[in-house]
């Protein structure tokens, strides 16, 4: 058994046979994450909307309900609180008050005077206010930086593969990225720039997938000219599958450990990565394959480029057990 | 490919072990880091404020205010020079809707009165090549001065570049250690100070202007007229909260802030109030000496910001320079004044847009459960590619932990600072680092099996195989990398650096660094078959 192999020699998993079945679900899923983010909306933290935070840490327990009382009788109705990973850790949200500075360090202050006073062992840990008009600026560059690499890389792969490639990546990404978003909508875990940072990463470690994928595809339609698509694709994903799983297992055991030892503050980052491994690796699989299919990609594609290569087998198709 | 010259051995293993060697001070606590000696480089990679705790605060200036101030100026700016021999006389002064108007009244001088505007106005190139000021004539003997877009972005460009200097100093003399004030777009400054759990007094200094002015008070001016600010031209009504509610002073300041050497926080040898001590240069010694012999006996106002302080008496002339500025303070207000004096006055007024003030304590917590997380998730990682690919794993393991150093090495050289986005962008690196070791193990494998190659064949096939995927993988990486540093906003910059750097150690410790590896343990040992 050592050294250890997950996946046995030569699979021969006919993936693409539930294409139909999988776009399906995936265009359902993303319809109905983005119907998600446009009904149920985002939790967006005042990196977005603007506002102000103070976290406070307790040294037990404190029922929401109290601090929500305790916050009303000094005049904020309209508060959210929310918690950081644990009970102890708890986040006090307000809008920004009218009148600028002062008025929003003097509510601060109010505040933390009556956490302080009220509830013995509290202790003010943070407190951090954006104004509206820069919260509309972190949205736009986030979004901006966002679509411009997506199609940035989109681009990139255009120009290495074929434009059917290049489309079936951005697809997929968005595919990730609107069922990232379609999680946050559902759990309404707070959405902020480090969420941002988290969807980021989530597209790396797809188009990783994808390339990897799509790297063998290439490969293979070199090697195989004459083999029909589904096949050739079949084949390839079987190839890669071991590396798959590999992989995604490698970064999954890591996440799973941040996960549940990790320091709260990025339970929600965590959580997020954790899922879009495995939207990610689907995608890879489902979406960006397949897509090629729909695409018309043809067998010759790659043959002007391919004349001369020297791993060109000139194999017209392969035994399958 | 598996063949390695010796001095790319040698080059392999240099950058490896300098670049870790660099990444060393980051993990020895500082107190123990000053006790080396000082020819030892300690570059370090700091922590954000989001991990180590602070106060990050994003001002913006009031861009009208600079508009405002250059308008004014250029207003006295035609006064004098108008009034230079031969006079050029002029009326109706005004500034108005953005742009400065005046009349010269003998409309056979108006071509003279355009000679002498073009001195102060500057001829028509400003530091871009730009004019600086549309002059333009109406009604035949009407100026009329415009500021053009060039010329008040590059007045407020200037201004903000003081201002950063200013907030920067007084951020200094507040004593919290390693600030860092940085402009940032057209308008903004961002200031980050580490280790401030509240930054209420340091924006109470940041947003003085601490404009100092002394000003004779216009003693001729009835309660009645301050009341309906009715007052005649040359002076003006400003509050003073201790004597009453207001007080008219003339408008020409007998001695500005610019005038101020130094300032310092004292008590008044009297009754012991605190208040502050300020010493005029030469200039303003001599004239605040000549102002006050003239004027024995007249009150004179200090005003701070269009506030009058206080208004005493001269009783007698004040020669050297020295003046007390008193009237209610605190030690702190005092001291806090004092501060701002000797920083010079802000150019333009800056508010708080966004601030972020995390406790030391928070912070720590996050480090040590993150590095709790890391060490067992790295555990994990390792034994989980030890046992999947045997000797193979443990070239995978070396790169691995390698590619983490080596990541920390180079941020240090560049001073880089590790956010909790960065640490997203690590997570990210580390994954990839990972694959690229995985696609190449995986490939040798199915060198090996599927087309049955011997060992060597199997290895340098892998890893020529493996290249491809891993090359493309990483420079589409590396284009949102660069993306999302050119276009996005701190903590996606933040993510965007670590990303870039870790890409290319990623792939030298994955693809090079293993291969040399591989490469002497095939070379020492030859063997027939790889056990993977």
């Amino acid at each position: 058994m050592f050294p250890l192999k997950l996946v046995p020699d030569n699979t021969n998993i006919p993936f693409l046979k539930y294409r139909n079945i999988a776009m399906v679900l995936s265009i359902l899923l993303i319809v109905a994450s983005l119907a998600l983010c446009v009904v149920r909306g985002f939790n967006l933290g005042i990196d977005f909307v603007g506002g102000q935070t103070v976290r406070v840490h307790f040294d037990r327990a404190v029922p929401i309900d109290d601090i929500r009382a305790k916050m009303a009788s000094i005049g904020f109705d309209d508060v959210t609180i929310q918690e950081f990973g644990s009970a102890q850790e708890i986040g006090i949200r307000t809008s920004l008050p009218e009148g600028g500075d002062t008025a929003a360090e003097a509510a601060a202050t109010k505040m933390r005077t009556a956490i302080e006073s009220n509830f013995e062992g509290a202790r003010v840990t943070g407190v951090e206010s954006v104004s509206g008009k820069v919260s509309n600026e972190l949205f736009r560059t986030g979004a901006w930086a966002l679509g411009v690499a997506m199609v940035a890389i989109a681009l990139y792969i255009w120009f290495s593969f074929e434009w059917q490639f290049g489309v079936g990546a951005l697809f997929a990404l968005f595919h990730d990225v609107a069922l990232t978003l379609g999680f946050f909508a559902v759990t309404q875990l707070e959405f902020d720039l480090n969420v941002v940072a988290a969807i980021l990463t989530i597209i790396g470690y797809s188009l990783n997938d994808t390339i990897v994928v799509y790297d063998r595809i290439r490969e293979n339609m070199r090697k195989y000219r004459k083999m029909e698509m589904v096949p050739l694709l079949n084949l390839s994903i079987n190839e890669t599958l071991s590396r798959t799983v590999v992989t995604s297992l490698s970064i999954g055991i890591v996440l799973a450990i941040l996960l549940v030892l990790g320091p709260e503050v990025i339970f929600g980052f965590t959580a997020s990565m954790l899922l879009g491994i495995v939207i990610g690796t689907f995608s890879s699989v489902y979406v960006s394959a397949a897509i090629l299919l729909w695409l018309r990609l043809k067998p010759d594609s790659f043959v002007q480029k391919a004349t001369g290569d020297e791993n060109a087998e000139r194999v017209t198709s392969r035994e399958l057990p | 490919m598996l063949d390695f010259p010796r001095w790319k051995v040698w080059a392999v293993i240099v950058t490896i072990v300098v670049c870790v060697a660099l990444s060393i001070p980051s993990f020895i606590p500082e107190n123990l880091r000053r006790t080396w000696p000082g020819w030892v480089p300690q570059p370090t990679v700091s922590l954000g404020l989001d991990l180590a705790g602070g106060s990050y605060l994003q001002l913006e200036a009031d861009t009208k205010d600079v508009a405002a101030s250059r308008l004014d100026a250029m207003r006295e700016s035609v006064r004098s020079v108008m009034r230079r021999d031969p006079r050029v006389d002029i009326g109706d002064i005004s500034v108005q809707n953005g742009q400065l108007t005046f009349m010269v009244r003998d409309p056979a001088k108006v071509d003279a009165a355009r000679e002498r505007l073009l001195e102060v106005t500057g001829s028509g190139a400003g530091l871009t090549g730009q004019r600086v000021w549309d002059i333009s004539v109406v009604d035949s003997s009407r100026f009329v001065l415009k500021p053009t877009q060039a010329g008040l972005e590059e007045a407020i460009d200037t201004a903000m570049n003081d201002a950063r200097e200013v907030v920067s100093r007084r951020i200094n003399e507040f004593g919290t250690r390693e600030p860092n004030v940085v402009r940032q777009g057209k308008n903004r400054i961002v200031v980050e100070v580490p280790g401030l759990k509240d930054p209420q007094a340091l924006k109470e200094l940041i947003g003085k202007t601490a404009k100092l002015e002394f000003k004779l008070v216009d003693t001729s001016v009835t309660p009645q007229q301050i009341q309906s600010g009715n007052v005649p031209a040359g002076s003006q009504v400003l509050p003073y909260q201790e004597g009453g509610s207001q007080i008219a002073v003339f408008r020409n300041a007998m001695i500005t802030g610019d005038m101020l050497v130094d300032a310092r926080q004292d008590y008044d040898p009297q009754d012991g109030t605190p208040g502050v001590a300020i010493q005029l240069d030469g200039v303003g010694s001599r004239r605040f000496a000549k102002v006050t012999q003239e004027n024995s006996g007249k009150p004179f106002a200090i005003i701070v910001d269009n506030n009058v302080i206080s208004a005493p008496n001269i009783n007698e002339p004040i020669l050297g320079g020295a003046a007390r500025i008193n009237g209610g303070f605190t030690v702190e207000s005092a001291n806090q004044l004092a501060v701002a004096l000797r920083s010079g006055k802000l150019p333009v007024t800056l508010k708080v847009v966004e601030e972020r003030t995390i406790s030391s304590e928070l912070g720590q917590d996050s480090i040590n459960k993150g590095v709790l997380a890391g060490v067992v998730g790295t555990l994990a990682l390792i034994f989980f590619m030890l046992i999947t690919y045997a000797r193979f794993g443990v070239y995978t393991t070396c790169a691995l932990v390698v590619n983490a150093f080596m990541i920390l090495g180079i941020m240090a050289i560049f001073n880089a600072t590790l956010t909790l986005p960065g640490i997203a962008g690590f997570v990210l690196t580390i994954g990839a680092a990972v694959d690229a070791n995985v696609l190449i193990n995986e490939r040798i494998r199915e060198e090996q099996r599927v087309r049955n190659r011997n060992a060597l064949a199997s290895v340098e096939f892998g890893y020529k195989e493996a290249s491809r995927a891993i090359f493309d993988a990483n420079i589409t990486n590396v284009i949102s990398a660069i993306i999302m540093f050119a276009i996005g906003s701190g903590p996606i910059r933040g993510f965007a650096v670590v990303l870039a750097i870790g890409i290319v150690t990623s792939v030298f410790t994955g693809v090079t660094f293993t291969r040399l590896l591989v490469a002497d343990w095939l070379k020492r040992n030859r063997p027939k078959t790889i056990q993977i």
